[in-house]
């Protein structure tokens, strides 16, 4: 054996451990869908903790193998679904009567009726049901069938957006029932009426749904759905490039690297999803108004929408977007550093030596926690951290887990991502009423205002359309005089798609997003590109 | 070399001996986990209610630990989950919501086919590398075999694992980048799982592989220098004869125990493999079982975990005695 000969056989083994088995190279992109029409592979960041309604999955629409009651179109306008049309409200606003569509099967052939209405009802508000969203659906007081089509809500109190409640999904009694809703075998083998069934789901890889040829809505044309769990923003963008997805939620950076690929398009969704910053109420610094309207003033929003989220987003005055119908134009401000100084000199916070303003001999300074691994809301606290700097208020940045910042919220800003759609009462009630300041993770600024307590109290009970606009533009106002967050940004949410289907569209989309929203929110309803 | 007949009473009598050791020490690692997972600062709540709650209030929360069970102190859960899993039931897991069993029945088989393709690969090249190394001791296959070694020692395994990701499957696409099937498609096949298993299989393989050929190298090189061989060389025997029939056979001996030891790093190997390939394997779920302060699932995997170094450690000490007939299995 010469040396060389030794050589070459420790190279081989070499390779052999390295790339044993690489029988097909090149194959990696023959996965997706070949680029047919009727088939289509997205990637998103999570995938949902379960796929029963039961526990909480879809109750806001969208769900892919269920129907709720009502639906939500484009616009985000309720629209009937396994009602055949909008309710009939009693006159004290207690009463919801719909009328349910007949002929209805779910996807294992049993007929839909009132009974599963009432059944998912009632099984979602069982203190037995694990469902983390039930508090959603405080209001309802009792739900009861009236034949086989129709279905009365009671309400304890009359609360304005119950209708908006309703695209909570229906599950089949007849699958559903008799077995424990927390870990029966529903879970795993959902049965809905749905245009997609399930037919596969891969914990942590991927879910792939099915078209149910017997939709009532018509059988969807594209007849296959595979949706993969992908939590790294890197390797979605890589496997969207190399053709294994076909499209991908993405961040502005890498959406923008997709700009001029012509077999893909960009989608751009509007958003609630706003990023804050919680100023708590028990902090003396930030618990100043002058201090919360000065960091008001300071802020450059239009700096952070163009640098941090490359344009894609909208500055935020409050928690509502500019696009929502409720928003109050009277609260829109450009930035204003010279009024939040001035503000400051008036309260008696003086600049002191370093530059940072002392009253009474406290620095006008605190912390501000941001979640660690989200670069996003790290940017948003770094350039709110030097807006603040000059006015002359000290906020030092500190990246956290929310294991560590759930203790210290009460008295430490964080940098907050929130935002519902439906209806402005989804994402302001829980953001600013007083009585769950603190409460798990609503109103993490434990905000405390009579006035909007009050203006919110009028906006979920009263049904008057102008009573209610009242309400919010007072409660927007009032967030602007009394800034208990600093709210920064909505962002855009983004999403790369394979440019093979006609008339795409996208909803104002919540906080959370990837799954049940995108351009795929309506993949039933997707034509072919002709 | 080989002894006449199987030492089956020593055998067995280690084994049993074993076993009973073995009570205890699950025992005591199933209590740890409880212990170690109840003082996280994770809170299983909201890994169950996941982004939900963060909208949802306070009441919501206590309602649903209640519900879950998590409340108390752990030393009352482990003892719960103990007597039930000695009776056959092994829970239900609230992060996979499925029941233990089916977790790791569904994903066990894939866990085990990675650690063994990965393990049999180390094994195999690191004995080929290792006999190049000794057999020129100083020579530049040596040099070779010898830093590389060092290097993917140190080197962490997830590191390599992101490397060879970038490497083989973005910069190259050769390989998929992670799953056991292409996205798109459903059906487990043959070539598709094989291709699917090249990268995860390579990296584990190349992390252990250090060990195997340092172990063999050293045991073959000093083996080399024994009378044995020199006789054997004496005798005008072919040199290949002399290296595969005698170093190496000795050479071999402390490779068995090494086999025996690189079991746990394998497995904590396979869980940073398995989480950068999204295997869907039961490490991934290990991880996640972590993270969640899931108790009966952690217990589980922990415990069969445990099993797994147990039986690596008595397969190897079985081999070592069956080796080397100066050991006395019954001393062990």
């Amino acid at each position: 054996m010469t040396t060389g000969r030794i050589r070459r056989a420790a190279l081989a083994a070499v390779l052999a451990t390295g790339i044993a088995a690489c029988s097909a190279p090149g194959g990696g992109g023959e996965g997706g869908n070949g680029g047919s029409a009727d088939a289509v592979v997205i990637g998103v960041s999570s995938e949902p903790d379960t796929l029963s309604p039961l526990l909480g999955y879809g109750k806001d629409g969208n769900s892919k193998l269920f129907d709720g009651l009502l639906a939500r179109a484009a616009d985000m306008k309720l629209r009937p679904a396994l009602a055949t049309e909008l309710p009939e409200v009693s006159e004290d606003g207690l009463t919801y009567t719909f009328t349910l569509r007949k002929g209805v099967k779910f996807s294992d052939g049993e007929p839909f009726t009132a009974a599963d209405v009432v059944f998912t009802y009632r099984t979602v508000l069982d203190e037995k049901t694990n469902n983390p969203s039930r508090s959603e659906l405080d209001a309802i007081d009792d739900v009861r069938a009236e034949g086989d089509h129709t279905v009365v809500f009671t309400l304890k109190y009359p609360y304005a957006p119950f209708a908006a409640r309703t695209v909570l999904p229906i599950v089949p009694e007849h699958a559903a029932g008799g077995q424990d809703p927390n870990t029966g075998s529903f879970n795993t083998e959902p049965v809905g009426t749905g245009p997609y069934t399930l037919a596969g789901w891969s914990k942590g890889e991927k879910v792939t749904f099915r078209a149910n040829p017997d939709y009532w809505g018509g059988e969807p044309e594209v007849a296959k759905v595979t949706v993969a769990i992908v939590a790294d923003d890197d390797v979605r963008a890589t496997r969207l490039r190399s053709g294994d997805l076909d499209g991908a939620v993405l961040p502005p950076d890498l959406a923008a690297t997709f700009a001029g690929d012509g077999a893909r398009k960009t989608h751009e969704a509007e958003s609630y999803d706003f990023r804050a910053v919680t100023l708590p109420t028990g902090n003396p610094v930030t618990g100043d108004r002058a201090v919360r309207r000065a960091l008001d003033a300071a802020v450059d929003r239009a700096a952070m929408v163009e640098t941090i989220l490359d344009g894609a987003g909208h500055p935020a005055y409050g928690p509502l977007p500019r696009r929502d119908p409720w928003f109050d134009r009277s609260t829109e401000r450009p930035r204003d550093l010279g009024g939040a100084k001035r503000i400051l000199d008036r309260a008696g916070w003086k600049p002191g030596k370093d530059g940072i303003r002392v009253k009474d001999g406290r620095r006008a300074a605190f912390t501000l926690l941001t979640p660690s691994g989200d670069k996003v809301r790290q940017d948003h606290a770094l350039a709110y951290a030097s807006d603040a700097k000059e006015a002359g208020i000290a906020v030092t940045v500190e990246s956290a887990t929310w294991e560590v910042i759930e203790p210290r919220m009460k008295d430490d800003a964080v940098l907050a991502g929130f935002g519902s759609a439906g209806d402005p009462d989804f994402a302001l009630f829980t953001l600013l009423h007083s009585s769950l300041a603190g409460d798990g993770f609503n109103n993490m600024a434990r905000y405390d205002n009579a006035e909007v307590d009050e203006a919110l109290e009028t906006g979920r009970r009263t049904r008057d359309r102008d009573e209610r606009e009242d309400a919010y533009d007072t409660v927007q106002r009032a967030l602007k005089d009394d800034p208990g967050y600093t709210f920064l940004t909505h962002i855009d949410h983004l999403y790369v798609l394979a440019d093979r289907w006609d008339g795409l569209t996208t909803q104002v989309e919540p906080h959370e997003h990837g799954f049940a929203s995108g351009p795929w929110w309506n993949v039933e309803d997707w034509r072919p590109t002709s | 070399m080989r002894p006449a007949a199987l030492p089956w009473g020593g055998m067995a009598r280690l084994t049993g001996r074993r076993l009973l050791f073995a009570a205890p020490v699950l025992l005591v690692v199933t209590f740890g986990v409880f212990a170690i997972a109840a003082a996280s600062p994770f809170d299983p709540v909201k890994a169950y209610a996941g982004t939900a709650a963060l909208g949802a209030d306070q009441q919501t929360l206590d309602r649903l630990a209640a519900n879950l069970g998590v409340e108390g102190p752990f030393t009352q859960r482990w003892w719960h989950w103990l007597t039930s899993a000695l009776g056959g039931d092994l829970g239900w897991s609230p992060v996979m919501r499925q029941p233990v069993a089916q977790v790791i029945g569904e994903r066990l088989v894939w866990s085990a086919l990675l650690c063994a393709v990965a393990f049999a690969a180390a094994v195999v090249a690191g004995t080929v590398l290792g006999l190049l190394a000794a057999r020129r001791p100083g020579s530049m296959t040596d040099r070779a075999v010898t830093s590389l070694s060092y290097v993917l020692e140190a080197a962490p395994v997830f590191w390599i694992a992101l490397l060879a990701l970038w490497l083989f499957a973005l910069e190259w696409g050769a390989l998929p980048a992670g799953g056991l099937t292409d996205t798109g498609s459903d059906a487990v096949t043959l070539a598709g799982t094989l291709r699917h298993l090249a990268l995860p299989a390579g990296v584990l393989a190349l992390s252990q592989l250090p060990w195997f050929a340092l172990y063999v190298r050293q045991g073959v090189g000093d083996a080399l220098a024994e009378d044995p061989v020199r006789g054997a060389r004496a005798r005008g025997l072919a040199e290949r004869t002399v290296l595969l029939g005698h170093a190496l056979r000795s050479g071999l001996l402390p490779v068995l125990t090494l086999i025996g030891s690189r079991v746990p790093e394998l497995i904590t190997g396979a869980l940073l493999v398995e989480t950068v390939f999204s295997w869907p394997g039961i490490a991934a779920a290990t991880v996640r079982a972590a993270t969640s302060v899931d108790f009966p699932l952690l217990a589980a995997l922990t415990t069969l975990a445990t099993a797994a170094v147990l039986v690596g450690n008595l397969l190897a000490d079985l081999l070592y005695g069956l080796f080397d007939p100066r050991v006395n299995l019954d001393d062990m």
